[in-house]
């Protein structure tokens, strides 16, 4: 939000106390060139549900995740944003390999992944996960010194360095002095300070890749802040690839680069984040835009949207928001959209993003036409610009 | 930014306030968690609300919100003990100017709480799906109700009641045969909230009604509160943790911290110009939608453990703008001069020079121009040794 | 036997701290001194009986076996107990005896919530085939009887091993172990989807070191608790077993005594001073126990805790009783409500509190 407090920085020098980070924090990362450090290539997870019928019934399926492709690079953070169900979770899980893709493929710096006890183990060293709530991340009857221990000794570090590796790891998540954090238990830290500890723990086996589950939900909002600002840097400082899942839009376009959408399994809208949140191409970005809370906005915009949750078992075929979208085209419910190019780096999966040409043989009403020649993103100044139908 | 602008459907909120009668009074409230366990919950705690009024309690957690608006319907678990104050509840008038009994909830018994609660008072629990009993339908949730405080209705009455109820928050009839599993957690809310207004209180009670739903869904509940409110003009005092839920629905916003009463204002005041520094800090944790993109550090530290609270002002080992009369001396709450506004501040009570961002002033609500430094200096302050250790 | 339905709570579920979060059950607090009575009782008991335990056979005053005094006194100065109709002073049996009964029922206990980890850990963690196979194994002990079990056993020991405590103790083991592992082979299913254990094994941990380091720590106020009633269910084991006569009579027990004292009718010539006594020891013990067993479900539950109010603490401080649901108490000086009157306005207060000291209690 325009909040009345981020007026400028001359009203305000006391509040960033890292004028360095927060250079680097807004500075646009370029792409780096060369091999991503972890793909997922068309990853599925189907999970079989039991129905009510017996055995003799057929097998349904519950579409977790379907056919979701992303990469992430090295020195950049990745968003993804979903509600409850959208399947963002099952997602990170499946990039960390706790659970088996039911489809599709993971590339570790663009090596398929192999099977077998020891390649986990390297796994593990390269790609690690945050999870949501800290205090149930942790064991509650253990110390912080062994929450950080496990790690360091399990890739390798020798038992003389320990101390010093431990050392280094709380100084480099902020936790200042670090042997005041070393022997407390869990709940005698803030949830805040206990995050902190789980970045460190996923740190201590030295990952390309941090996968991030929504590591700030459940923390309160004034110390939110100061968690995503030490993910951004561990982007500049450690060249990592973070992965960030939240269902919260405003930080994902904080902290990310790219943000991908998903809804009900599949990703809707890919986009670098500005653009994702200046000019939202997919009716269901339109509609968390238009949720989340934003003083900053003029006009109240928001579409009547009153449809249920999505179906995940067995969802026949066509696109999956198209009950609870006000633009819904004959075509919606037939067929999957696929995916549009929109902008430089900003794809759609959305029929309405279809080239004016085919667009026409699929709309059928003279409402819904008139409803693609409105469909325009929300700005803030309340401006619009018209777009051509 | 203007945030009249956002709730162009609704009616000014001081437009309606013609009756400026109090409904419910806190004063001086204290909580204790354990008797002489030194944990203090909420510390002396001045709240008052009036009716038809919408007044949003934020705060993060430690804060004591919630702890204190229990204690004042006498509804917080063991081992919460109340060790101070006055809570008085002023109950509907009988006439236009009939006599206004005022029940004093910390001396009722259980008899007189019985008949305060549900028809008085009502509440709106966090997470309906443990509120609601799992193994009875909606209907018979609603018929509990109706049956513990209205004995005399019929079975088809409570019925009609309950269709009415229903289709007041949005729900079709069909859900009265649902248990609570079968209904998405929108659903189960919207139950809850229709429950709550079953007997038509006065004083609706919402705690983070929220927080376990997704921001769609929730987005809709709070407009069906909304709504609902400017129908049925009851008063409404909405727990959250989340600040910018409250900038279309609140009147006035109370901050609390560590258990005190930190900021109250209007709405807009609060948003546009706040003068506490934890407000300030508060609001300049949400990242913006739109705009440039900058670093932002939310407030260092984290909130105190209540066991532990910091002498003096206990924001101030995370105040930027910290005085040492804040370490030693506990601001009271006191009104801002010539405004209704309260604040808990040396800064603005002490005499003090006032830093530029907590001095804007509020005639931006209305005129929609952009606020500039007031020519108060803007003193520069040396960081706090310690600040920004730790966390 | 059973063992108690508390289960393992969620660790946070007392009092809550800065961040929220109140302090789980383990940890620092692990050494607390228990402050509810019952507790101390329970424990004051225990200890007692351990300490007899090790110093028994040394206090008692004469040989527990020699038949060398006059038969069938009551009690009296020389023998505060009596003697039996063989002539042997009741007292020195008893307290002899006390160091065989709990040196089973304690190794009984031990190995059987040592079994009872092993199986049901395993079972719960690992799941699959594994699963089923050690489910079906410990189905199978919990369905056959114990006691007939531990007859047909016993009966087929050679009569010089009969004599040996720890063997008794480890078979009577064997018919108490399968509960327990039910039960933690429950609780180590639903602690094995908590978050902390995923995160174990995404850090790469193996699983047994999962199961022993991170899995079992986190269910010791279950073994604790399954422990002393394991060993409250082997005492009345080995007392039956005694009592019938197929524990070796060379060494002293209170079933044994029990046994003597049926076998010579002490009942019908109403010799209480035979057969009582034991039999307060055994109920004494159990009692013990049992109120061990309260001291950990408060502690695995702080809410059973009466919020450190006591019944007599609340009254002291001036509230009605002990706190209720709905009824949060009040405790402060007198409310000045009564006396204001004002113009239309009418102030009730029922059930004023009396004026006391704000008293600081416990």
């Amino acid at each position: 939000m325009n909040s009345p407090c981020d007026r400028s920085d001359e009203d305000n020098p006391v509040m960033s106390t890292q004028p360095e980070t927060a250079q680097a924090a807004t500075a646009r990362v370029p792409a780096p060139s060369g091999v991503l450090a972890l793909e997922a290539r068309h990853l599925t997870k189907h999970f079989a549900v039991r129905s009510a019928g017996g055995a003799l019934r057929r097998r349904r399926h519950l579409h977790a995740v379907d056919d979701v492709s992303l990469g992430l690079a090295r020195g950049a953070v990745t968003s993804v944003v979903g509600e409850s169900g959208s399947g963002k979770s099952v997602l990170a899980r499946m990039l960390a390999r706790i659970i088996a893709p039911s489809a599709g493929e993971l590339l570790l710096d663009g090596e398929p992944l192999a099977l077998g006890q020891r390649r986990r183990h390297e796994y593990a060293a390269a790609v690690q996960l945050v999870l949501q709530d800290p205090f149930a991340s942790m064991n509650p009857v253990h110390r912080v010194s062994h929450h950080l221990a496990r790690p360091l000794l399990i890739h390798g570090t020798p038992r003389s360095d320990l101390d010093s590796a431990m050392k280094a790891l709380l100084r480099r998540v902020a936790l200042d002095p670090p042997e005041q954090f070393m022997d407390k238990f869990p709940h005698e830290l803030s949830g805040g300070q206990l995050q902190r500890v789980s970045i460190a723990r996923a740190l201590a086996v030295r990952p390309g890749v941090l996968l991030a589950d929504e590591p700030v939900s459940m923390l309160d909002v004034s110390i939110r802040l100061g968690v995503l600002n030490l993910l951004a840097e561990l982007r500049e400082q450690e060249r990592l690839a973070i992965l960030y899942i939240t269902h919260d839009i405003a930080s994902a376009r904080y902290l990310a680069d790219d943000i991908l959408v998903m809804y009900a399994g599949e990703v809707v809208e890919r986009a670098p984040s500005i653009s994702l949140t200046d000019s939202p191409a997919h009716p269901y970005t339109q509609l968390l835009l238009s949720a989340a809370p934003d003083p900053g906005r003029r006009v109240s915009t928001t579409p009547a949207d009153r449809g249920a949750p999505p179906r995940l078992i067995d969802p026949g075929p066509g696109c999956r928001f198209q009950p609870r979208c006000p633009h819904a085209m004959e075509i919606c419910r037939r067929e999957s959209p696929p995916v549009f190019d929109v902008a430089e780096g900003h794809q759609v999966a959305c029929w309405l993003q279809a080239p004016a040409s085919e667009r026409r043989g699929l709309l059928t009403t003279k409402s819904q036409h008139a409803a693609l020649r409105r469909l325009e993103p929300i700005r803030d100044k309340g401006v619009k610009e018209a777009k051509p139908p | 930014m203007s945030a009249l602008g956002s709730r162009v459907t609704r009616v000014a909120p001081w437009a309606r306030r013609t009756e400026a009668d109090t409904v419910l009074e806190i004063r001086g409230l204290c909580v204790d968690y354990g008797l002489g366990s030194g944990l203090h919950a909420v510390s002396n705690a001045d709240l008052v609300l009036h009716r038809g009024e919408v007044l949003g309690l934020a705060g993060e957690s430690g804060s004591g919100k919630s702890t204190l608006v229990y204690a004042a319907t006498r509804l917080l678990r063991q081992p919460g003990v109340v060790t101070a104050g006055e809570v008085r509840l002023h109950s509907r008038p009988a006439g236009p100017d009939g006599p206004i009994e005022v029940i004093d909830l910390l001396a009722a018994g259980e008899r007189e709480l019985k008949g305060v609660r549900w028809s008085q008072i009502s509440v709106v629990l966090q997470s309906a799906l443990n509120a609601l009993n799992p193994v009875i339908t909606v209907r018979a949730e609603f018929d509990d109700v109706m049956k513990a405080h209205r004995p005399e209705m019929s079975r088809a009455e409570r019925l009609a009641r309950a269709v009415e109820l229903l289709e007041m928050v949005g729900l079709s009839s069909d859900r009265l045969r649902n248990h609570a599993h079968e209904l998405s957690g929108g659903q189960r809310q919207r139950v809850m909230i229709a429950l709550a207004l079953a007997l038509e209180p006065q004083v609706v009670i919402m705690d983070e009604p929220t927080t376990a739903l997704d921001v769609v869904t929730q987005r809709e509940i709070l407009e069906e509160v909304i709504s609902l409110r400017d129908r049925l003009g009851f008063a409404m005092l909405f727990i959250t943790h989340d600040l910018s839920l409250l900038i279309e629905l609140a009147d006035e916003i109370a901050v609390m911290y560590a258990g005190r009463m930190v900021e109250r204002a209007r709405a807009d005041s609060l948003f546009a110009a706040p003068r506490h520094p934890y407000t300030y800090g508060l609001l300049n944790s949400f990242p913006p939608m739109h705009g440039e993109r900058r670093a932002m550090t939310g407030i260092a530290g984290s909130p105190p453990d209540l066991r532990a609270v910091p002498g003096g002002c206990p924001f101030h080992p995370r105040c930027p703008y910290a005085i040492e009369r804040c370490a030693t001396e506990e601001p009271p709450l006191v009104a801002l001069p010539g405004s209704s506004r309260q604040v808990a501040c040396w800064l603005h009570t002490g005499g003090e020079p006032v830093p530029g961002e907590l001095a804007r002033t509020d005639a931006t609500v209305a005129s929609g121009e952009a606020a500039l430094p007031t020519a108060a200096a803007v003193r520069r302050l040396p960081v706090t040794p310690g600040w920004g250790s730790g966390e | 036997m059973s063992v108690p339905t508390a289960t393992l709570a969620d660790p946070r579920l007392a009092i809550p701290l800065a961040g929220g979060e109140p302090a789980p059950v383990l940890g620092r607090r692990a050494l607390r001194m228990p402050r509810s009575p019952k507790v101390i009782v329970g424990l004051v008991i225990v200890v007692v009986f351990v300490v007899l335990t090790v110093i028994g056979p040394w206090i008692a005053p004469y040989n527990p076996s020699a038949t060398v005094f006059a038969p069938n006194l009551s009690p009296s100065g020389a023998h505060w107990l009596g003697t039996t109709s063989l002539g042997q002073d009741i007292l020195s049996q008893l307290l002899a005896g006390t160091r065989a009964t709990m040196v089973v029922g304690f190794a009984a206990g031990l190995i059987a919530t040592v079994l009872s980890v092993l199986i049901g850990v395993t079972a719960g963690y690992v799941g699959g085939a594994t699963d089923d196979g050690l489910s079906l194994v410990s189905n199978v002990f919990l369905a056959i009887p114990g006691l007939p079990l531990l007859i047909v056993i016993d009966s087929y020991l050679p009569s010089a091993d009969r004599s040996n405590s720890v063997l008794i103790g480890a078979i009577i083991s064997l018919t108490g172990w399968a509960w327990g592992a039910r039960v933690l082979r429950a609780l180590t299913m639903s602690l094995r989807n908590r978050d902390f254990v995923e995160a174990s094994r995404i850090v790469g941990e193996s699983r047994h070191r999962i199961m022993l380091v991170e899995v079992v720590p986190n269910l010791l106020p279950v073994l604790a608790s399954s422990f002393l009633f394991t060993v409250l269910y082997a005492i009345g084991a080995y007392v039956a077993l005694a009592y019938i006569g197929l524990t070796s009579t060379a060494v002293w027990n209170w079933g044994t005594m029990l046994y003597w004292a049926q076998a010579n009718n002490a009942p019908l010539i109403n010799e209480w001073w035979w057969f009582v006594p034991p039999g307060i020891c055994i109920a004494l013990v159990g009692t013990g126990l049992a109120l061990l067993n309260f001291g950990i479900d408060e502690f695995i539950n702080p809410r059973l805790r009466s919020g450190g109010l006591t019944g007599r603490a609340a009254r002291r401080a001036g509230l009605p009783g002990l706190p209720r649901l709905g009824l949060t108490p009040v405790v402060r000086a007198a409310a000045g409500g009564a006396g204001a009157r004002t113009d239309g306005l009418r102030l009730r207060g029922a059930a004023r509190l009396p004026a006391h000291r704000r008293d600081v209690v416990e």
